[in-house]
């Protein structure tokens, strides 16, 4: 299937660009009222983290792709035990990504039939 | 003389950012975009297009929605709706680092040129790395960071067209894996104030739920639901202290 060239960039630009781009505008003139340690900055980082986390879970536990194809313990047990050793030894960005891949990786390579 | 060096500087900060490119967050994402341009070649976009998605939309969710709903035969306006939908989270991100950013003198244009290059990538970035920056070298540092890393995945996905289809399942698998888990440390890494840990929590939990329970409004719901009770929690837990501080 290919999309018609013209019509395609036009759907790009109206239901891409502008669709995104909107909400970035918006955000730019909701943060230039606001002042840093307000109680309204206070609040708009809890739900843009909120949101930001529930995506993230979201992608472990409702994958798309390959990643579908393997077991929720495994992703729940990769996430969980990384971020808990990622807890323990330091806060290390690299530790708190390293294990859970790993744990994933030989999970899978396990499974395989 | 003066302008001189605070010009340099400018630069120099901007190059800054754009060493950033070298860190593990940005190449976690090329990753991704090595997998978007994967997809985009089998729904049937053509180079040019995989390219203008990414530089015009630069966010990986909003993208893929579009591709999956153009697939679908879905007219614009309901593409339109599909993809505004999956990009309101974009307003609280990029609202919730303009103060850290911008000085009282940023001119407003310079501020919403920049806000495109905001998606959860650079949003991370930014919140850790833009307060050791000198105030009036934030929105040079940014753009050097969030310029150079929208140019590079563009870049990528015309590169990798066509050329890299398929990846082994269990390195796919891995792939997909990244992007969730840098998240989740490198966010609880760089939250510096106790309302972001309970936020963090809160959307965690809520997201996955909500997505059984309403899966059109999920990520929307976990975040103005779940981003309030935890502003209000903090808030008790805040009024607790500073009244135990007085007693």
């Amino acid at each position: 299937m290919m999309f018609d060239g013209y019509w395609t960039y036009i759907v790009i630009a109206v239901a891409g660009f502008l669709a995104t781009d909107i909400w970035r505008w918006l955000g730019v003139i909701a943060g230039h009222r606001l002042k840093e340690d307000s109680e309204t900055l206070y609040w708009v980082r809890a739900v843009a983290t909120a949101l930001v986390m529930a995506v993230t879970a979201k992608l472990i536990v409702f994958p798309t792709g390959t990643l579908a194809l393997s077991p929720l313990w495994l992703r729940l047990a990769a996430a969980g035990i990384g971020f808990a050793v990622f807890l323990l030894t330091g806060k290390r960005v690299a530790i708190g990504v390293l294990t859970p891949i790993a744990i994933l990786v030989a999970g899978l390579l396990l499974l395989q039939p | 003389m003066t302008t001189e060096s605070s010009e340099r500087s400018g630069l120099a900060w901007f190059l800054k950012g754009m060493r950033g490119i070298f860190s593990l967050p940005a190449l976690i994402l090329m990753t991704s975009y090595v997998g978007f341009s994967a997809f985009a070649v089998e729904a049937g976009l053509t180079r040019g297009q995989a390219v203008a998605m990414t530089l015009g939309i630069w966010a990986l969710p909003a993208q893929m929605i579009l591709v999956g709903s153009m697939l679908g035969g879905a007219n614009i306006a309901a593409s339109f709706l599909a993809v505004t939908l999956s990009s309101i989270r974009m307003m609280p991100m990029v609202a919730s680092i303009m103060p850290e950013m911008r000085t009282k003198k940023t001119p407003l244009p310079v501020l919403l040129f920049l806000s495109h290059f905001i998606a959860i990538t650079s949003w991370v970035f930014a919140s850790h790395n833009l307060r050791h920056v000198p105030r009036e070298r934030r929105v040079a540092f940014f753009a050097g960071f969030g310029i150079t890393l929208t140019c590079t995945n563009a870049l990528i996905v015309g590169v990798s067209f066509g050329v890299v289809s398929q990846f082994p399942p269990v390195v796919a698998g891995a792939l997909f894996m990244l992007t969730p888990v840098y998240f989740i440390s490198s966010i609880w890494a760089s939250a510096a104030q106790p309302v972001v840990r309970i936020a963090f929590v809160i959307g965690i939990v809520l997201g996955p739920a909500l997505a059984l329970v309403a899966p059109q409004f999920d990520v929307l719901l976990a975040g103005i639901g779940g981003g309030t009770v935890a502003y209000l929690i903090d808030r008790y837990r805040r009024k607790r202290g500073s009244d135990r501080g007085a007693a």
